[in-house]
């Protein structure tokens, strides 16, 4: 127990602020976003991670979101394990085919306004994978889509600032 | 001088034919033989000890080609047989070897190649709606158009009996991973029977390959499995390079086997963290996570990418490291190693978390061995595997100057598996200083010609999981005709379903954190 009390004091906070340390490469597709988040969540936000076909590389920077350098439970933000309690849900891609259907019910499955985020290239595109008879291309070609975060992977930063700029709508 | 040579010769004498100047590396050993000897050649490999590492499909127009890998410590040995188009049969192998269950299934769905025999032909990775005969690995198939819906039911394993409930979890998962699907029975907490159902994240990869230049090729090998970028990229690039004739610079290699062993030890800090916290032991997690994010972020900072990704290119690699860079990375280790250990024995003094990790998920050693296991799934059972040993590239080959440790574990079980890990980080640590002190100059790159038609290429590399298999054809234009892809999930995802009953319930999420295989690099 000694080794762990140390081991947690000596660490201290690592937590940083990352913010506008990586301007995020965000596009935001309405303004519903901006409006509905700022207007309901004042800034605390709960989001539902879903996986339509990704490689796991932007898994693992959302993972990152949750270390304790990013931190991103400190705005409020943090992954819930059911689509009931979701806010936003966060699609990685591209939407394999045989995702479509689980993409499709877990958006069903979250209450209004189920804000959309596409996440990565693939996401936002299909990237590589493109449009084929497993891939269906990017997230907007099943479900409506309110922000798209660039990248492959985007930077836990980027990730952050994607969400952040959407909340503050700056 | 090749054993296995040897035996398939002694087995089947006539009937197999050696080609010579089609596959490369030569030291892999090809070979063909009649359809109906196919069994025949199983049979005495596994007389031979070889183990299957590999079974694949390809179309050469008007036949199929049924290719068997077999791998015998540092020998492999691929048997080629051929059907015809009419009719698409071939003698199964499951007979002698577990593994083919699986691959011969994923033939059956995706090139429509009939294996003879085997026990449970139910599609795989190619779902229930999909139409019967799509075939997407076939020359005939359009894979730029959208399949259609159709109706269809899988039909599932079932324990019955009083007391038998069922609990279905997936595709989408609580926390932030891949999807898949999972079917326990279980009575009371106790886990009866797991049956897996993976294909959800299936992007059409291999048929992917068939469309690009060889060039860039290794882009999408870079995105197979997103956690493995760098091993996935590094095997096509070899099995390119090795159709072609191309050596890249003593300095290419060893930069490349610097990422490699960089994204070992990222991948597996992440494991650890992930598995104690599975056991309720968050602290590690992010402990463990912060050592991780380090390294990512020298890895943005040297290689300007944080899981390396796309630095690895045929030829050779696409980043240099000056004085600078490993003067970083020697501070970084020096960090990371001190933290590290006063973790570790924090893991190692913890009764609470020995308690939940010892004795639970066993995978057994002669199972272990029956299902072809590799990587660190095989390791902590009792196999001594490791590419970088028995099948390395250079600076792996010097032996006796890298002295590469490799840990071996008998129990099986999660202890061991992240057991395995611990020890690897550490080796890995230590690989990469000797690396860095020992690295040769010269160019990092050069230009690659395309392979010439109808050759074939194949690499072996081991990525943080395991072993990871590419083998490259040409066709008769000279385009990519076939790229297959063993990730070592392919086969390592039979071992979980094998370790989780007589668990209970709540060990679920553990035992799979431990053997955290790769749902992408498995799907394709």
């Amino acid at each position: 127990m000694i080794r762990i009390l140390r081991q947690i004091f000596s660490t201290g906070i690592v937590t940083e602020d990352v913010l506008g340390q990586e301007e995020a490469n965000i596009k935001v597709a309405g303004d519903r976003l901006e409006e509905a988040v700022k207007k309901l969540f004042r800034g605390s936000l709960a989001i539902r991670h879903v996986d339509a076909g990704s490689c796991n590389g932007c898994e693992l920077e959302i993972h990152a979101l949750n270390n304790s350098i990013y931190n991103c439970e400190r705005y409020g933000i943090h992954f819930t394990a059911s689509p009931r309690f979701a806010d936003m849900l966060f699609v990685t891609g591209p939407v394999s085919r045989n995702m479509e259907i689980a993409l499709r019910r877990t958006y069903d499955a979250t209450p209004t306004p189920k804000l959309v985020v596409a996440v990565g290239d693939c996401g936002c595109n299909g990237g590589i994978f493109g449009e084929t008879y497993a891939s269906l291309g990017g997230i907007d070609k099943v479900i409506p889509v309110d922000a798209y975060i660039y990248g492959c992977p985007p930077t836990p930063a980027a990730l952050l600032n994607g969400i952040l700029k959407a909340i503050e709508g700056k | 001088m090749s054993l296995l040579k040897d035996a398939i010769i002694s087995a089947l004498g006539e009937d197999v034919k050696f080609r010579e100047n089609y596959q490369y590396p030569v030291s892999v050993v090809f070979c063909t033989v009649p359809k109906t000897k196919f069994t025949e050649a199983a049979k005495a490999m596994k007389k031979s000890y070889a183990l299957l590492a590999a079974e694949w499909a390809t179309e050469e127009t008007p036949w199929f080609g049924i290719f068997a890998c077999y791998r015998w410590g540092s020998e492999y040995l691929i048997v080629k047989t051929v059907t015809t188009m009419d009719d698409p049969a071939f003698p199964t192998l499951t007979k002698k070897y577990l593994p083919a269950y699986r691959f011969e299934r994923q033939m059956n769905s995706l090139m429509g190649v009939v294996p003879e025999g085997h026990p449970d032909l139910r599609p795989w990775i190619k779902f229930e709606d999909w139409p019967q005969d799509a075939y997407p690995l076939r020359k005939s198939f359009d894979a730029s158009k959208p399949m259609p819906r159709v109706e269809g039911e899988y039909r599932w394993s079932r324990a019955e009996g009083e007391g038998v409930y069922e609990i279905p979890v997936g595709p989408v998962h609580a926390g932030i991973i891949e999807p898949g699907h999972f079917r326990f029975q279980a009575i009371g907490e106790q886990i009866i029977n797991l049956e897996e159902r993976l294909g959800y994240v299936h992007k059409g990869i291999e048929k992917r390959f068939e469309s690009m230049r060889w060039v860039d090729g290794f882009r999408l090998a870079g995105r197979v499995s997103g956690d493995t970028t760098v091993a996935h990229s590094l095997a096509y690039c070899m099995a390119l390079e090795s159709m072609t004739g191309f050596v890249p610079s003593e300095r290419a290699f060893w930069l490349r086997a610097l990422f490699l062993e960089r994204e070992r030890i990222a991948n597996h800090l992440g494991d650890i963290g992930a598995i104690c916290n599975d056991a309720a032991f968050a602290f590690m997690l992010y402990q463990m996570m912060r050592l991780k994010e380090g390294i990512l972020r020298t890895n943005s900072e040297l290689f300007s990418h944080r899981f390396i990704m796309d630095r690895i290119i045929p030829g050779g690699v696409a980043v240099d490291i000056d004085l600078k860079g490993k003067e970083k990375i020697l501070s970084e280790l020096k960090w990371l190693e001190k933290e590290f250990e006063k973790l570790v024995t924090i893991y190692d003094e913890n009764p609470s978390l020995e308690d939940r990790v010892r004795d639970t998920g066993v995978l057994l050693p002669e199972k272990a061995r029956e299902l072809c296991a590799v990587g660190i799934v095989a390791r902590a059972s009792g196999m001594n595997l490791d590419c970088r040993i028995f099948n390395p590239f250079p600076p792996y080959d010097q032996y006796d100057r890298i002295e590469l440790d490799v840990p071996v574990l008998v129990t099986g079980d999660v202890h061991a598996r992240t057991w395995v890990r611990v020890h690897e980080v550490r080796e890995s640590i230590r690989v990469i200083r000797w690396l860095l002190d020992n690295m040769p100059d010269g160019n990092i790159n050069g230009t690659i010609e395309p392979p010439s038609s109808e050759k074939a290429g194949f690499a072996a590399v081991e990525g943080w999981r395991g072993e990871i298999i590419y083998w490259l054809q040409s066709g008769p234009a000279g385009e990519i005709n076939r790229c297959m892809v063993r990730d070592p999930s392919s086969v390592n995802w039979l071992g979980l379903e094998q370790a989780i009953p007589g668990n209970i319930v709540p060990d679920f999420p553990l035992c799979n954190k431990s053997f955290n295989q790769s749902y992408s690099g498995h799907d394709l």
